[in-house]
């Protein structure tokens, strides 16, 4: 008999963007692996369009914080994964 | 190295309150560029190992000549092209310091190409950070010495040739012949993978000089979307695909694993015998004493002194500096070489103090001596209300503007062509000087002369020039 193995529980995280430190470059946007992340519509402060997320799905590995070159425009954290 | 948050590194201001212009969060690098990049990884190492506050960065000439806008740490930032001298200095005065080297390609491999090698070959335990983009980036995309073969930059605008331009230099290759580095590494700022090779590279540099390693080396692939006029989403694949077949990643030296700690302390400076070793009298002079101030507003005297070529403005500036050494002063000399040297005026900078002194410069001073009328006009404004003009009344025939400083005409030039020679005049107005203010004590400073003047014959001359410039104050003012 096999045991049934439970699909492991996908790592979860959360990506905030500061949207007026980021030069959209699209970097983050190339690199995410879960291709979580867009180019906005609208503007920043400085007329780029920002990286967004479309708020789902993001795996808090960190790969689109060391795309960015701007030392402040990403915050990844890790979430507790869902059991 | 997963963590559990990925955020902007401690070693970073909070607020890039040095930089110009409203916007304070972000860096003034154009979007896309590498220095960001390079700039977190290093930020976020100097976290980890705890040594923000230790570290002293030594910042180019080029696209990030203003790295101190954005590390909370020690920052200098230097000449086009010489990080790795003046980080030598400091790292030799702070050995416990950090001191890491930012050079971008054109300041590291162009006109600071000789500094990088000696600063390499002695195995300073200092860490070098290369940024290779390829180009100059500051000034709008001319040829650097990493420039590709056939790529067009503003300065090779039917594309590098090997006949013309020669081929790229290698840096991490030309360093690797050299037995003192310790680890030289080229990487990439590409891709998630290439961009965790760079990190662990940094951090390997970085520990490198904690342990007291020797010379190390990282050299970047960055992209220039801005030099390129490409995307920077396209740049990182121009990289892959343009820059690393010539310059290809990885380490080209690393023997970290073999090497002992390099002792942090510099070798100590013995001063006992070697006037001897090096053939000078210093040591059958007398000591200057400190001679007597007249007034207390004569003390720490920050000096200028100028004149023209020939009149001996930077020997005087010597004199000055060595008799106040040997006094016992704190003292300064910083000859200003502008391209007026060349045949025009010469001017020089003196500090005898009895504080320690912070800087060199003397911007304000507290006494001018000048030797002809150009140095008047350029520097009497510059003396502060108070101050003390001294002034060759032989070479210049114009008054002086201000009311509001001690005036002291003294034919300089006159009474050293009374002597024998013009070119004594210098040692007059020295003479003029102290016997004014009684900050050196002028028989020490007559006995003191051979330890400053190499040539023996002059030296009776100069001697007596001292002694009429003094006599001069003592029957006119
Ligand atoms: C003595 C001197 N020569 C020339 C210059 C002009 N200059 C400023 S930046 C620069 C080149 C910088 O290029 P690089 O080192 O590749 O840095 P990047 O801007 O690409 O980061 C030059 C030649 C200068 N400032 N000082
Ligand atoms: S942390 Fe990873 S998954 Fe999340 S947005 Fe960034 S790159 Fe994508
Ligand atoms: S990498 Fe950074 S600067 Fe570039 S688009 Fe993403 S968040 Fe913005
Ligand atoms: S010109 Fe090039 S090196 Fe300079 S800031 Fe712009 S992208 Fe960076």
């Amino acid at each position: 008999m096999t045991e049934v193995r439970k699909p492991r529980a996908k790592p979860r995280g959360t990506v905030e963007i500061r949207v007026d430190e980021c030069k959209g470059c699209g970097y983050c946007i190339v690199e995410c692996p879960q291709k979580v992340l867009v180019l906005a519509k609208g503007f920043n402060r400085m007329g780029y369009h920002p990286s967004e997320y479309l708020g789902d799905g993001c795996t808090g590995c960190g790969i689109c914080f060391y795309a960015c070159p701007e030392p402040g425009a990403i915050l990844v954290r890790k979430l507790e994964p869902v059991s | 190295m997963p963590k559990e948050i990925y955020a902007k590194a401690e070693s970073f201001y909070v607020d890039f309150e040095r930089k110009t212009g409203p916007d304070k969060i972000s860096t003034h690098y154009c979007p896309g560029c590498g220095h960001g990049n390079l700039h977190k990884m290093i930020a976020e190492t100097l976290d980890e190992f705890g040594v923000r506050d230790k570290t002293i960065f030594v910042w180019p000439v080029g696209c990030s000549v203003f790295g101190y806008y954005y590390f909370h740490t020690g920052n200098v930032q230097v000449a086009h092209g010489r990080a790795p001298a003046v980080a030598t200095g400091i790292k030799r005065a702070h050995p416990d310091s950090i001191v890491l080297v930012y050079q971008g390609d054109g300041d590291l491999a162009g006109i600071g190409g000789n500094e990088i090698l000696q600063a390499a070959n002695r195995g300073e335990n200092i860490t070098v950070f290369f940024v290779n983009n390829a180009i100059y980036g500051m000034t709008g995309g001319q040829m650097a010495p990493t420039t590709l073969p056939g790529m067009k930059t503003t300065t090779t605008p039917l594309g590098r040739t090997r006949e013309n331009e020669g081929l790229p230099i290698r840096v991490v290759e030309l360093l690797s012949a050299l037995e003192a580095p310790t680890y030289l590494e080229r990487v990439s700022l590409t891709d998630a993978k290439q961009m965790n090779r760079a990190r662990r590279a940094v951090r390997k540099a970085i520990q490198a000089q904690v342990e007291g390693k020797g010379f190390t080396l990282v050299e970047a692939l960055a992209p220039c979307p801005t030099g390129w006029k490409i995307a920077p989403t396209d740049s990182r694949d121009w990289i892959h695909e343009q820059m690393e077949p010539l310059f290809p990643l990885g380490a080209k030296k690393d023997v970290l694993e073999h090497v002992e700690s390099i002792p942090g302390e510099p070798r100590p400076f013995v001063a006992d015998g070697m006037g001897e070793k090096l053939d000078i009298l210093a040591s059958s002079v007398t000591q200057a004493r400190k001679g007597t101030l007249k007034e207390e507003d004569y003390a720490n005297p920050r000096i200028k002194v100028a004149g023209f070529g020939g009149q001996g403005i930077l020997l005087l500036g010597v004199a000055f500096s060595e008799c106040g050494m040997q006094a016992g002063y704190e003292v300064s000399w910083l000859p200003s070489y502008g391209p007026e040297m060349r045949g025009g005026t010469a001017n020089c900078h003196v500090r005898i103090s009895d504080p320690k002194i912070g800087s060199p410069m003397v911007e304000e001073s507290d006494v001018l001596i000048a030797m002809n009328r150009p140095s008047l006009e350029k520097f009497e404004p510059d003396v502060r209300p108070g101050g003390l003009l001294l002034l060759d009344s032989s070479l210049i025939d114009i008054e002086p503007q201000r009311d509001d400083v001690t005036i002291l005409k003294i034919p300089a030039t006159k009474i050293a062509d009374d002597i024998g020679t013009t070119k004594c005049a210098n040692m007059v107005m020295m003479g003029a000087y102290i016997e004014r203010t009684g900050i050196l004590d002028l028989e020490s400073v007559i006995e003191a002369l051979p330890s400053y003047i190499k040539r023996k014959k002059t030296i009776p001359m100069n001697q007596q020039a001292i002694a009429k410039g003094a006599e001069y104050v003592r029957e006119h003012f």
